[in-house]
């Protein structure tokens, strides 16, 4: 044993007979926590779909007045951000060190374009006084922009409620992954990261896709309830 | 030790997807995307919620099988994430059948929450 380790990769923990052990252990915790993910915005949305189950009129006007372009060019945005990140686990895989790093700059980049639309959306419901608790237009107002009445108002700041919970958090995570991604690429071009050991590389890839699943039901539940 | 480590070289490594791969979950993940759009400006009645949720969940399926390897993942894994799955069914059924009209066509949550 002690022979084993004396000459084990530097990034092998001593608890861990070999570097296998530490990835599958690791790799274990990380989906133990993506579970906890799953469930926490699985709550949200079965929170959504129950208040769009008794309001659907309100809900689905709400919804009219999010830009479904925008929308989805950020689902393509963030899809073509999980291929970047698959290659860059994929070049982690090879022990490819320059491709790792390239494929994570761009994971990035794709990821600050999808918050950058995002700012543009928020600032339209901003200015158009959508945001509820925070900038939410008179009565009149909120009647003339959405073409509601009654009840169906506070059926729409509902909406409006859950869209803002349920894509900040989402953005959150986004917000949280970048500074990841930058760390993850800065150890990979300090050479750390082999075909032997690359488990970070991976791990943060399994957060990345996470948050992109997030958005691929947030986008038809959110953008398009009232498209047709 | 030079055979140990050939063999963890062999063996203990993921397996490495090929690129090929993932340009084509790549592919079936926009045209996913597309679909999505197309089909919400359908008139399908009830049925457009059923028509993007299947779509939804084809992507993320893809995303969790193939981006994620969970295809090529051990057993655990795949066990852990098909009980949290479990879990969430469990809880929509739960709810949604709360919320659902009764038989004698009333929603009494509903009946609650407008009555405040």
């Amino acid at each position: 044993m002690s022979d084993a380790h004396s000459t084990a990769h530097p990034a092998l923990a001593h608890h861990f007979p070999d570097l296998d052990a530490q990835r599958s252990a690791a790799s274990l915790g990380m989906w133990l926590f993506l579970v906890t993910e799953i469930l926490f915005f699985g709550g949200l949305l079965i929170a959504y779909a129950v208040y769009r189950g008794l309001y659907p009129v309100a809900f689905a006007a709400a919804s009219r007045h999010l830009n479904v372009t925008l929308g989805a060019v950020n689902t393509v945005v963030l899809i073509c951000s999980s291929l970047t990140m698959a290659l860059a686990v994929h070049a982690a895989a090879l022990g490819k060190r320059k491709a790792i790093v390239g494929w994570l700059a761009a994971t990035i980049l794709l990821g600050s374009v999808f918050l950058g639309v995002k700012v543009v959306e928020y600032h339209d419901k901003w200015e158009d006084q959508l945001v509820p608790g925070l900038r939410w237009g008179s009565a009149e107002h909120v009647a003339h922009e959405l073409k509601l009445s009654g009840a169906d108002l506070d059926h729409a700041q509902l909406y409006f409620s859950l869209y803002f919970g349920l894509t900040g958090l989402h953005a959150l995570h986004m917000i949280v992954g970048i500074p990841i991604l930058a760390w993850i690429a800065w150890r990979a071009r300090r050479g750390e990261f082999s075909a032997d050991y690359n488990t970070p590389v991976e791990l943060t890839g399994l957060y990345w896709h996470f948050v992109d699943i997030v958005w691929i039901f947030l986008f038809p539940l959110l953008y398009l309830v009232g498209h047709h | 030790m030079a055979t140990t480590e050939a063999n963890v070289h062999q063996n203990g490594h993921p397996h490495v997807v090929p690129v090929r791969t993932y340009l084509l979950v790549f592919l079936a993940l926009l045209v996913g995307t597309w679909l999505t759009v197309f089909a919400a400006g359908k008139d399908f009645g009830a049925f457009n919620t059923v028509v993007a949720l299947t779509i939804a969940i084809t992507k993320a399926t893809l995303v969790i099988l193939f981006f994620m390897h969970v295809k090529y993942s051990g057993r655990l894994i795949q066990v852990v994430l098909v009980a949290a799955f479990g879990w969430l069914i469990l809880l929509l059924t739960i709810v949604s059948d709360y919320y659902s009209p009764r038989t004698d066509g009333t929603v009494p949550s509903r009946a609650t929450i407008t009555r405040q």
